[in-house]
């Protein structure tokens, strides 16, 4: 069967789109997360057989005061080990003798400041996909302690790492945040929290106060875990603990209840210092509740035990006597509550697994069957019996006993639930990550082996069918891949979205994978059948790759290369923005050249490689000379046509190079955007003043209506099939920047008109007179469309999108047309220079197949980028700015390719109404 | 012929390099604090005044186009001006090329045109020496089949591999490293000042290895 490369190109980027989305979904493990939203919802009753309990109000508060005291980077070993008991004598021996507890609280990846305070407070496990949820409000939303005890009445002070006050914007009475873009800076940000540490505890009019100390942190990333800094900063904070400690105590003797002090760290720190990754010196956090509560006998040793970090927010709650946060994993430290009466002991675990069997069934389709939801109501029912029993008042012994029980069967439910539902937000999912992987690949090889024939004049491929060689090993791949799948799927723990498919959809994808494979081996084979015939046939095609090859190809190595560096995904919009320069200046080269030398660089119009294949180039060299694609760049046909341009216009080929570049450098300062540089002034803001942007569009819309005008008429004196179609796209093309006018912030119409500028003056003055191949100028659009994606403002993080376009001429938010359009007012760039290419191409009367041509060099160029930076964010998933800097380029990537997808559709569809006519 | 000009040429390389060298080392005789890092601009200016010095008199010295007919002193010194105002001009050029790159338009405008003046040295100078204020010759020398002598050879690849080093000296500017020499226009100058080196020592070794392939017109 033969295919046109346009069709061709469409169908391999639309089965990259598949596997990256299958990616996306091993990458994003789904969050565990409670549906509902927040209201007032009265606190399960204790289970009772008759009506005779009525126990439906929550337990009071354990506590009167809480102070949680988070050290940044506090290692377990830290506290409990050789360098706890020599720096911090009083923590060691309020460990070892005094009334507290002591835990190693187990953080999870990814271990980094923010999504470890999200879980310590909501005892949700935070991922990526948390971030995407709340677009551009940092502001924590989900259900939380500091939330929920703001609600209560408590009164909340804060000293410490900014970020809990973007996250808790209004919940605190108090508070003073301290920065730590400062690495270098250890002692200030630590006295910074401190120094209003006498003022407050001596006042009474709080509740909770909080204290998040970055020093250790700053040591670590400065000098690692095993630098002589990290014992003083220590010992300041023991000397810090012990003051706090102290305090408490001695304000406790008025109180009714006691007091609680959590000495906590947030995650931990590698052997080189870092934190960010899974290693077993970064999830290791110490925690240490310090209360006269936790009274214990003398000669009681106890060795600190493993928990979760998630846990804490479920004992805290308990502790304030505030209701558990929906969407938490954690099970109550039962520790905490071991000297409370049963009855009460019983009522807080039954809480908490009321709490986790509900999340549960909001996530887990077929949860009556999970060992944990079952254990749950055992463990219900019997406290149903105690409950009559104790209300009966009936044998003290066998009430006891009972009572033991229960909650030996509560705490395994509860450990039970908690497995269930973590291991469904644990890990990455390996498999159909791989999966993804795997299939974006194929279609990559495939498109890049049929470069050759799909780029040859007549643009067409074979693709073979049915062969039996290939149908066998079609089956043999299809059998050994399901025997893998049953395999990983068998011996996977974890939950993993692949497996969990109906066999249907995985078989589906086998199928797939294993097509694409056969596809790829059978092109590979004829290349080499291919590359010996070819040399049997010397090859005169000497081809000298010309400056403007040589710079598209570098340039996409690359760019691509640049993406594996997390500051230049930051700063992608300078990689666009130097390549567009650079490539403005490689074609004024060449102009110049030509204009004043008539100098024809290539005088080798060789025939191209994929026609030798086919054995066609004889009949071909009869036909009228279009443009030759895969020898990108051209020498004219007649080397003295920009000779000719005399006067005016050849002053303006001149000077049109010159003239972009001068737009461009406009632009660029119009929106900065990046990390770096982003102080910079924007031009931008001197737009958005009113009567100028309202001037500016006025201006704009003159332009749109004498151009497209000036098209119209154009059209109507060619000939008349050929009107039609191109009177069409034109529409089409207005028809998009009109509602790119419409989404676009008013003060980046400038991009627009410059946009169309920039267009109008390369057309005219630079590919019609250069006559580059229709792969050139599609490599060229490709670039332009990426530059002006930046130059609107965007950049590769999540929060440069703007949401509000999605809002235009909308009443109220529908989420199908909304999410179009900000899609299309974000990518409105890179769409736009694709349908002024179909345009170009189209108008050019000598299009043949540089359609077909320019499709698969479009498919080809937007997935190369996708496929190699899948693979190395999968080798990134540990870094440090995996989900700061690399998932929201992810995600731009997937969506990219998406809108590739749609162009390449477009194409196709374009190429085909073309070829009927 | 061919044999003595490559060396001719290789000796002339390794003297420009060796004054390179030099700039950076014979200065801190001289000047308290001086460093290529911190004092950036007195090394570049340093820098590029023995480069052009260097050019000037190896150009005197071995007179590579003994064509020059008329040599009348007005049109020795017309010929000078002109240079000058080429020089000049060819600064004012790249500054603006590095404007439209993307460099800040009015702070660190001194430091903008101080990249532009090494820039200048290392491409411009050597042209003007060489070729001499004609455009023309300019424009065929950097197209392909352009050369015309060994010389013309070793001046399209000093000149391409300074524009070449300057242009990657920018990559590592977004880098948060975090370290001096990123700041602007600190790469870029020992980008272009690497380039320029490497094509002084590539262009004899190229020439030498290619030199039956190479056959020049005028030759």
């Amino acid at each position: 069967m033969r295919l046109g490369s346009g069709t061709f190109a469409a169908g391999c980027v639309v089965i990259e789109v598949l596997g990256v989305a299958l990616f996306l979904r091993g990458f994003f493990p789904a969050p565990v997360f409670s549906g509902t939203e927040r209201q007032a919802e009265s606190p399960a009753p204790e289970p009772s057989a008759g009506a005779s309990s009525n126990w439906t109000e929550l337990p009071p508060p354990l506590f009167s005061k809480v102070v949680i005291m988070l050290i940044d980077a506090l290692r377990d070993d830290f506290v409990f080990g050789s360098k706890g008991v020599k720096f911090m004598p009083y923590t060691t021996y309020l460990v070892e003798k005094g009334s507290s507890l002591s835990f190693v609280a187990e953080a999870k990846p990814p271990t980094v400041t923010m999504p470890r305070i999200k879980a310590l407070l909501t005892g949700s496990l935070p991922g990526f996909i948390d971030v995407v949820r709340n677009l551009n409000s940092p502001t924590l939303l989900e259900d939380n302690v500091i939330t929920r005890a703001k609600a209560a009445g408590k009164r909340i002070i804060f000293y410490g790492d900014e970020t809990w006050v973007k996250l808790f914007p209004k919940h605190f009475v108090e508070y003073d945040g301290t920065t730590s873009f400062f690495v270098s800076d250890y002692t200030e940000v630590d006295n910074n929290v401190t120094r209003h540490l006498d003022t407050v505890l001596k006042r009474q009019d709080w509740d909770v106060l909080i204290l998040h100390y970055l020093g250790l942190d700053h040591i670590g990333h400065i000098s690692g875990p095993s630098s002589p800094l990290i014992g003083p900063k220590l010992s300041e904070m023991d000397s810090i603990l012990m003051k706090i400690h102290t305090s408490l105590l001695s304000e406790e003797r008025g109180a009714l209840l006691p007091s609680l002090l959590a000495l906590c760290g947030d995650h931990g720190m590698s052997e080189a210092g870092g934190h960010g990754a899974s290693s077993m010196e970064e999830v290791n956090t110490a925690l240490v509740l310090i209360s006269s509560a936790f009274e214990r006998k003398p000669g009681d040793v106890r060795h600190p035990t493993h928990v979760q970090q998630t846990d804490l927010a479920a004992t805290l709650s308990v502790g304030l006597g505030l209701p558990i946060p929906k969407s938490n994993t954690g099970s109550l430290m039962f520790r905490v509550v071991e000297g409370r009466p049963v009855r009460e002991q019983l009522r807080f675990l039954h809480l908490n697994a009321v709490q986790l069997s509900k999340l549960l069934q909001e996530n887990v389709p077929s949860y009556k069957k999970e060992p944990g939801f079952e254990q749950f109501k055992v463990s219900e029912r019997l406290h149903r019996n105690w409950v009559r029993l104790y209300l009966e008042g009936s044998n003290s012994e066998a009430l006891v006993n009972l009572g033991a029980k229960v909650r030996r069967q509560y705490l395994d439910a509860l450990s039970m639930l908690r497995l269930s539902l973590t291991r469904r937000a644990a890990q990455y999912d390996v498999y159909s990550m791989a999966a993804g992987t795997v299939l974006v690949l194929e279609a990559l090889a495939l498109l890049l082996l049929g470069v050759p024939q799909a780029l040859s004049s007549r643009a067409e491929l074979d693709v073979p069918l049915l062969s039996p060689v290939s149908s066998l090993l079609f089956g043999l791949l299809l059998l050994a891949l399901a025997a893998l799948h049953v395999v990983v799927c068998t011996a996977a723990d974890s939950s993993c979205y692949l497996c969990g498919l109906p066999w249907l959809a995985a078989g589906g994808v086998m199928a797939l994978t294993a097509a694409l494979l056969c596809a790829g081996m059978s092109a590979l084979t004829r290349i080499f059948a291919g590359g010996q015939c070819l040399t049997q046939t010397p090859p005169q095609s000497t081809s000298r790759w010309s400056e403007l090859d040589l710079l598209s190809f570098l340039g996409t190595v690359g760019h691509v290369l640049s993406l594996g560096a997390s500051s230049f995904i930051e700063e992608e919009h300078q990689t666009w923005y130097f390549l567009v320069n650079t490539l403005c200046l490689a074609l004024c080269h060449q102009i110049y050249r030509h204009c004043l030398l008539g100098d024809d660089c290539a005088p080798q119009r060789c025939p191209h490689t994929g026609e030798e294949f086919d054995g066609v180039a004889v009949a071909l060299q009869g036909k009228r000379a279009g443009p030759e694609g895969w020898e990108l760049s051209h020498a004219p046909k007649d080397p003295s046509s920009l000779e000719a341009l005399r006067g005016p216009k050849r002053w303006m080929v001149l000077a049109s190079p010159w003239l972009v570049l001068a737009c461009c450098r406009l632009l660029r300062s119009l929106n900065q955007t990046g990390v770096q540089w982003a102080h910079r002034p924007d031009l931008g803001h001197w737009l958005t003043r009113g009567i100028t942007e309202a001037r500016f569009v006025y201006v704009f819309v003159l332009g749109i209506l004498f151009t497209g005008t000036k098209d119209l008429l154009k059209s109507q004196i060619i000939a008349a099939d050929f009107t039609a179609r191109t009177v069409g796209l034109w529409e089409i093309h207005s028809g998009l920047v009109l509602l790119a006018a419409l989404l676009l912030r008013p003060h980046n119409l400038p991009v627009l008109v410059l946009s169309l500028a920039v267009q109008t003056v390369m057309t005219q003055f630079i590919w019609r007179p250069l006559r580059h191949g229709a792969a050139a100028v599609t490599v060229m659009h490709y670039w332009f469309g990426q530059a002006f994606f930046y130059f609107q403002g965007n950049s590769n993080s999540i929060a440069t999108v703007d949401v509000s376009a999605g809002f235009v001429g909308l009443d109220a938010y529908m989420e199908i047309p909304a999410m179009f359009l900000t899609a299309f007012a974000t990518y409105s760039g890179p769409v736009l220079w694709a349908s002024h290419l179909v345009n170009f191409l189209t108008s050019e009367a000598s299009s043949g197949s540089a359609l077909r041509r320019a499709c698969f060099c479009y498919a080809l160029v937007c997935s190369v980028p996708v496929s190699v930076y899948i693979v190395m964010v999968t080798s990134l998933r540990y870094h440090l700015f995996i989900w700061s800097v690399f998932s929201p380029k992810l995600l731009y990537e997937g969506m990219h390719l998406l809108v590739t997808a749609a162009v390449c559709i477009f194409f196709t569809a374009m190429d085909q109404t073309n070829t009927k006519s | 012929m061919k044999d003595t000009d490559i060396k001719k040429l290789l000796y002339t390389h390794l003297l420009c390099i060796f004054s390179i060298i030099l700039s950076v080392f014979i200065p801190s005789f001289f000047l308290e604090n001086f460093s290529i890092l911190e004092t950036h601009l007195t090394w570049l200016y340093i820098c590029s005044v023995s480069a052009t010095a260097v050019n000037l008199v190896l150009y005197l010295v071995m007179k590579p186009n003994v064509s020059s007919k008329r040599s009348s002193l007005s049109y020795k010194v017309t010929r000078f001006l002109k240079c000058c105002i080429y020089f000049l001009t060819s600064c004012f050029f790249f500054h603006v090329i590095f404007v439209l790159y993307g460099a800040p338009l009015i702070e660190l405008a001194l430091e903008t045109f101080s990249l532009a003046v090494i820039l200048s040295t290392f491409t411009t100078v050597p042209c003007l020496c060489l070729l001499g204020p004609n455009l023309k010759a300019w424009l065929r020398i950097f197209s392909r089949n352009g050369v015309t002598s060994v010389w013309e050879n070793s001046l399209q690849i000093t000149t391409i591999s300074s524009f070449v080093g300057i242009w990657l000296g920018a990559f590592p500017i977004p880098l948060d490293w975090g370290r001096p020499w990123q700041e602007w226009p600190i790469s870029c100058t020992l980008g272009a000042t690497f380039g320029y080196v490497a094509g002084l020592v590539i262009s004899p070794l190229w020439i030498y290895w290619n030199r039956k392939k190479l056959t020049y017109k005028n030759n």
